[in-house]
């Protein structure tokens, strides 16, 4: 298909997205991602029944949580797509890049707009 | 065990604002169970310490540690060579392993990571519910192994009360949740075991004073002490 998607996203395999917890999340942006998003499985359609479910849980925690310390909810997000979803994924990485590019870099001394995608 | 759920992190930051290296130091026992004070929590609190602390461009170093528990000297001992390298410390034990901290390191500031609730079980994944009040005059082998003073709402030693409906206490209207009343618990589970001959007659006077009546308690079991 040859699609394209921002170059400055950084793609972190899971076998499931169920396998991301909370403090994965926090430790990409602390160690430099102003956003970070995760790309789960369709709900419904989780090999594992429900990765994608307490994923989806984990990211409502960490939305929360960095609210709480002054950190803009929006930086870390859950999208759910196939695997046979590839423009979807180039649209989603595009959108994430656009709305982290909007919120500016988190530490202003650091990388800006590196994202990471698990 | 003991259960504890997590503080604000807000709340904690605001405490240690002022310091430059501080310790969060997490406990692997009852907290850890439930969730709220274990290595897992102290890993999210430290980062999302330092993720708050970054971006408002304030340095303050965190470290991590998790301690097998802090409600015994040997295991706080483990700090003994790097606590004085940390100018405050945010214990996610319970409170009496904050406080234990507190007692073996006197000159430093340490702070609660959590609030400690009750003596419990986990009901379910993230359900927790109180089932001991440590009255420390434990009177379970009358009651069908349910505790009056625990499950009913006003401690009664002979109940049911007249605020209990349908099984639930009048207290869940307050509280918005079903509450179980007690007493209704204890007379069925005595129905069940044929013994409701227990409801002729009336609980003797409990001894309060082994409960907080009596002030902070203290057990010395001379067959196990050195």
């Amino acid at each position: 298909m040859r699609l394209s998607y921002p170059t400055n996203l950084r793609i972190v395999k899971v076998p499931c997205t169920g396998r991301v917890a909370a403090i994965h999340l926090l430790r990409a942006i602390e160690k430099g991602a102003d956003g970070v998003f995760i790309a789960g499985c369709m709900e419904g359609d989780c090999h594992y029944q429900e990765g994608n479910l307490r994923a989806k849980k984990r990211v409502t925690y960490i939305r929360g949580l960095l609210e709480s310390i002054g950190v803009d909810r929006e930086r870390v997000a859950m999208y759910n797509l196939s695997a046979g979803m590839g423009p979807r994924f180039a649209e989603i990485a595009q959108e994430m890049t656009d709305k982290i590019r909007q919120l500016g870099p988190l530490v202003k001394s650091t990388n800006a707009g590196k994202e990471v995608v698990a | 065990m003991i259960m504890a759920k997590p503080k604000k992190a807000e709340e904690i930051i605001s405490r240690v604002k002022d310091f430059s290296r501080v310790l969060v130091a997490g406990c692997k026992g009852c907290v850890a169970i439930c969730e709220a004070g274990g290595q897992k929590e102290v890993e999210v609190l430290a980062s999302a310490m330092r993720i708050h602390f970054s971006q408002i461009g304030k340095r303050i170093e965190i470290d991590e540690v998790s301690l097998s528990r802090q409600c015994d000297k040997e295991y706080l001992q483990e700090l003994a060579d790097s606590i004085d390298s940390y100018d405050a410390v945010i214990s996610l034990a319970c409170g009496a392993g904050v406080q234990f901290l507190t007692e073996m390191y006197g000159e430093k500031p340490v702070f609660p990571g959590v609030d400690t609730c009750f003596i419990g079980v986990t009901e379910e994944q993230g359900v927790w519910s109180e089932r001991c009040q440590a009255c420390g005059n434990c009177m379970l082998g009358e009651t069908g192994g349910i505790c009056p003073i625990t499950r009913c709402s006003k401690r009664m030693l002979n109940g049911p009360c007249g605020g209990s409906e349908n099984g639930k206490c009048e207290i869940s209207l307050l509280v918005g949740r079903d509450v179980a009343c007690g007493w209704h618990l204890i007379y069925e589970r005595l129905k069940k075991l044929g013994e409701l001959e227990r409801f002729r007659r009336p609980s003797e006077d409990k001894d309060w004073t082994a409960s907080r009546d009596g002030g902070p308690r203290q057990i010395i079991r001379k067959d196990v002490r050195p």
